[in-house]
């Protein structure tokens, strides 16, 4: 069975590659190459699979599942530059592409550490970068 | 990867198989059947598969998506009576699921390169009915 749970958080981000010239830039990335910057409200679906257990009924403990995903994610991103701030985004394109690949990266680092003995696996991981435009990236597509 | 984009337009349709008679359209379609016809704010997701580009961190340009489903979809069909004015459902019954067929239909050949392939139309005819629809 799988359980998906949302969480939002907000952060600025440029599309600027230095291997493409400034007018190429502009021309792939059009407004989202503005040198200010722009953001988000982004929000990352977490899917996790696995048997609900016996006794709570439930697929994965929520509380741990939430801690999981404040430390390995939202403690880096809430409110940042991914540009600037993001050492893992430095140099790579922060498009939303980019950075759930990272995301998922994360997750699958920090999983043994927060659920060691159970059963429960990472399925997916979505991120809305705006209400029109979703990104999806299955676990196995994460290298191993 | 996959990338969904979404895009919303409204339209009004009649469902009702020409050849038959009223109480057998009502009977099968409901209250879709009423011959003044009726209407949705329609919302498409469409949904594309792809690899990144390594130097643009990206699978396909967002904008030429839209433009795609701009031109090939919701100009077409917005504000529009689709048993009269959008072919060929003036000859075909404008369910959910044909009006999934035909936006595939139409917007298939747009994404079908090495880069990026069109994986599958969602169509929400409210928010509480969907359809699905993979070119099957």
């Amino acid at each position: 069975m799988k359980a998906t749970f949302r969480y939002p958080f907000s952060a600025a981000h440029r599309l600027h590659s230095d291997q493409l010239s400034e007018d190429d830039n502009w021309r792939v990335y059009g407004r989202c190459n503005n040198p200010f910057g722009h953001g988000h409200n982004y929000t990352v679906e977490v899917t996790v699979s696995g048997e609900p257990n016996a006794e709570t009924g439930m697929v994965v403990d929520r509380n741990q599942l939430d801690t999981m995903v404040k430390e390995e994610i939202l403690s880096r991103v809430e409110h940042t530059n991914l540009n600037v701030q993001v050492a893992e985004m430095k140099d790579l394109v922060p498009t939303t592409e980019n950075v759930a690949y990272v995301f998922a990266e994360w997750l699958r680092r920090g999983w043994p550490r927060h659920f060691s003995s159970q059963d429960v696996k990472l399925d997916r991981i979505r991120i809305y970068e705006t209400r029109n435009n979703r990104f999806e990236i299955e676990a196995h597509e994460v290298k191993q | 990867m996959l990338i969904t984009r979404r895009v919303e337009f409204s339209a009004s349709h009649q469902c009702a198989v020409a050849g038959w008679s009223e109480e057998r359209n009502r009977e099968v379609f409901g209250l879709d059947a009423n011959p003044y016809g009726h209407g949705h704010n329609y919302v498409l997701e469409v949904t594309l598969s792809g690899k990144v580009d390594s130097v643009t961190g990206m699978i396909v340009d967002l904008k030429d998506v839209k433009t795609v489903l701009n031109r090939e979809v919701v100009d077409k069909m917005d504000h529009r009576y689709l048993n009269a004015e959008v072919p060929p459902f003036d000859k075909v019954v404008p369910t959910a699921e044909n009006i999934a067929r035909e936006i595939w239909r139409r917007i298939q050949p747009h994404f079908s390169s090495e880069t990026v392939q069109l994986h599958e139309v969602r169509l929400y005819e409210t928010e509480n009915l969907y359809v699905e629809y993979r070119g099957e």
